[in-house]
């Protein structure tokens, strides 16, 4: 069974028009997935109705084969335990007035997960190359790469089987693009990914499938390995070109 | 600190400017006269004590007034009067007006859209006026009244504000981590909510303080305040005002008291700013 499934998904914001059409996709375990699509094309919208955060206006997501309601509180217990998201920002996505050690801890806390919250914070800061001290440190003393490493720090430590991640590595400098990139990798063996970027070059370093997004709907889809050396649809062409080869570096 | 150092402020680290020191003597002079008042005063306020409209003596540090009543012991208990009103108003702003701010901020768009309204026209009104028409439907004049009156014209504004802060925190990526975690609404506004806007708004109450201070004043000078033998500051220039050419010290003294308390409100509350913000302290 497949862990999301969307199927005919459309949303609106409001009473405008639809940002999302007809959209199909399955997230499947150990499969990362990655989305992507120019700006506007609806990347952030489908990213908050995998969170949850958002409902479709039309069609059908399940979690595991069952619906989310909100009013079902044992299934949302199980969704919010098992999905996680790390945003594009580092700056606005750590609270400045909390020190590292709650910011990562939150999860644990607010999930009630059973876990020694010192050993699974000093995990979590340990496996994104931080060290243990930075637990008493506030976001402000850290860079942007130390930051996004904060947040994924977060994402993580509840372990869970899923992550979200919103260009995680575009507000970043190159270098700390491939350290990022490599972290991912090396986190992509424990949880799923799923990695929403204008970047098709960066998404297919980490991701077993593709699906392209253009105007809120999708235009080509399937195994990343195809879609790279035989691209069907003139916009995937266009992306293709227009993405600096950063699979080059890594 | 210079220019060039790594920002590496603790929040928990204090930085007192000059303008916050002042601020504080100035407050803090306030405070520990008013408190004094309640154990000992120069002399019984409700005594003549000496000569009617007397100049300042050794005697009689701020004169006498037209009934011969020591002025300085009156001024005294009139800050005392200040820092009840002042704190008993701000402690009703904060506690209305961060409850109706927080609700807004979290409200649907529709009921915020009406609070906001709301609002806009109650902080249109002079506090001054809200607070007469509060007196009015009130029994009558007393300390009470005057406080509860002040209290909610200020808590308005003091809703407005934490509603636009609040917004702002809950537009924030970390607020939308929070809810992908599963943390409550009311974890929100504990976790994040509150720590984030708190500074900003325990400025906005030493300023709301002042306000307070002056209105009291004005309430008290309209016939509005507190009635005797509660020797307000705003009494005390509304008496002095037919003799203030014979006797300008009747005026002069409850006035430089009233406006160091307000200026040394004010201090401490820019002063507060930076201590009370780690991340935004000023450099060099
Ligand atoms: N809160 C909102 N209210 C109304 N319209 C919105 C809102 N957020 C996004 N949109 C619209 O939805 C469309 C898709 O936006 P979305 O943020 O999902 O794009 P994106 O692919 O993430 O773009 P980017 O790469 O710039 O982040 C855009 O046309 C945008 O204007
Ligand atoms: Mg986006």
């Amino acid at each position: 069974m497949s862990l999301i499934d969307l199927s005919a998904v459309s949303f609106a914001y409001g009473r405008g028009r639809n940002v999302l059409d007809g959209i199909d996709l399955k997230i499947e375990a150990g499969r990362n997935l990655g989305i992507v699509g120019e700006s506007g094309s609806g990347k952030t919208t489908i990213l908050r109705l995998l969170l949850g955060l958002a409902r479709p206006t039309a069609g059908r997501m399940t979690f595991r084969g069952e619906g989310l309601d909100p009013g079902n509180r044992a299934v949302m217990r199980g969704f919010r335990r098992a999905v996680q998201a790390v945003f594009q920002d580092p700056y606005s996505s750590l609270d400045p007035r909390q020190k590292v050690f709650d910011i990562v801890a939150e999860p644990l806390r607010s999930l009630k997960i059973d876990m020694d919250i010192d050993d699974a914070v000093a995990g979590a800061l340990a496996s994104v190359d931080l060290p243990p001290d930075a637990a008493r440190r506030y976001p402000h003393e850290f860079s942007g790469g130390q930051r996004q490493r904060i947040a994924i720090a977060r994402a993580i430590v509840s372990r869970p089987e899923l992550v979200l991640a919103d260009e995680v590595v575009s507000a970043l400098d190159l270098t700390t693009r491939i350290r990022i990139v490599d972290l991912l990798k090396t986190l992509s063996e424990r949880t799923t990914l799923v990695l929403v970027s204008h970047d098709i070059g960066f998404v297919a370093l980490l991701c077993h499938d593709l699906v392209i997004l253009e105007k809120g709907r999708i235009v080509e889809q399937g195994a990343a390995r195809d879609i790279l050396s035989a691209p069907q649809h003139p916009y995937t062409r266009r992306l293709l070109d227009s993405t600096p080869r950063l699979m080059d570096f890594a | 600190m210079t220019d060039d150092a790594p920002a590496l402020a603790q929040p928990s680290s204090l930085r007192l400017t000059p303008a916050f020191l002042i601020g504080a003597a100035l407050v803090g002079l306030h405070v520990v006269v008013g408190l004094m008042t309640l154990v000992w005063t120069p002399y019984d306020p409700t005594a003549m004590t000496g000569g009617r409209l007397a100049p300042p003596s050794l005697l009689h540090w701020a004169g006498t007034d037209r009934l011969g009543r020591d002025l300085f012991t009156e001024i005294m208990i009139g800050a005392r009067i200040a820092l009840a009103v002042g704190s008993g108003a701000v402690t009703i702003a904060a506690a209305i007006g961060v409850t109706v701010g927080l609700l807004a901020a979290f409200a649907s768009r529709a009921v915020d859209d009406v609070l906001a309204a709301t609002l806009d026209i109650l902080i249109a009104f002079p506090t001054l006026l809200l607070a007469m028409l509060i007196v009015a439907a009130s029994d009558g004049a007393s300390l009470g009244t005057a406080i509860l009156a002040i209290g909610v014209a200020a808590s308005a504004i003091v809703a407005r504000l934490t509603r636009i802060l609040a917004r702002r925190v809950l537009a924030m990526d970390y607020v939308t981590a929070a809810r992908v975690s599963g943390t409550s609404w009311l974890g929100i506004v504990r976790i994040h909510v509150l720590p984030n806007i708190w500074p900003t708004l325990v400025v906005n109450f030493a300023l709301q303080f002042g306000l307070a201070v002056i209105a009291e004043a004005s309430l008290s000078y309209l016939g509005l305040g507190a009635p005797p033998p509660n020797a307000s500051w705003g009494r005390l220039l509304q008496e002095a005002q037919a003799t203030v050419y014979t006797a300008p010290f009747g005026a002069v003294a409850p006035g430089l008291a009233l406006v160091s308390l307000v200026i040394g409100l004010n201090l401490f509350a820019d002063g507060l700013r930076d201590v009370a913000d780690p991340t935004r302290r000023r450099r060099g």
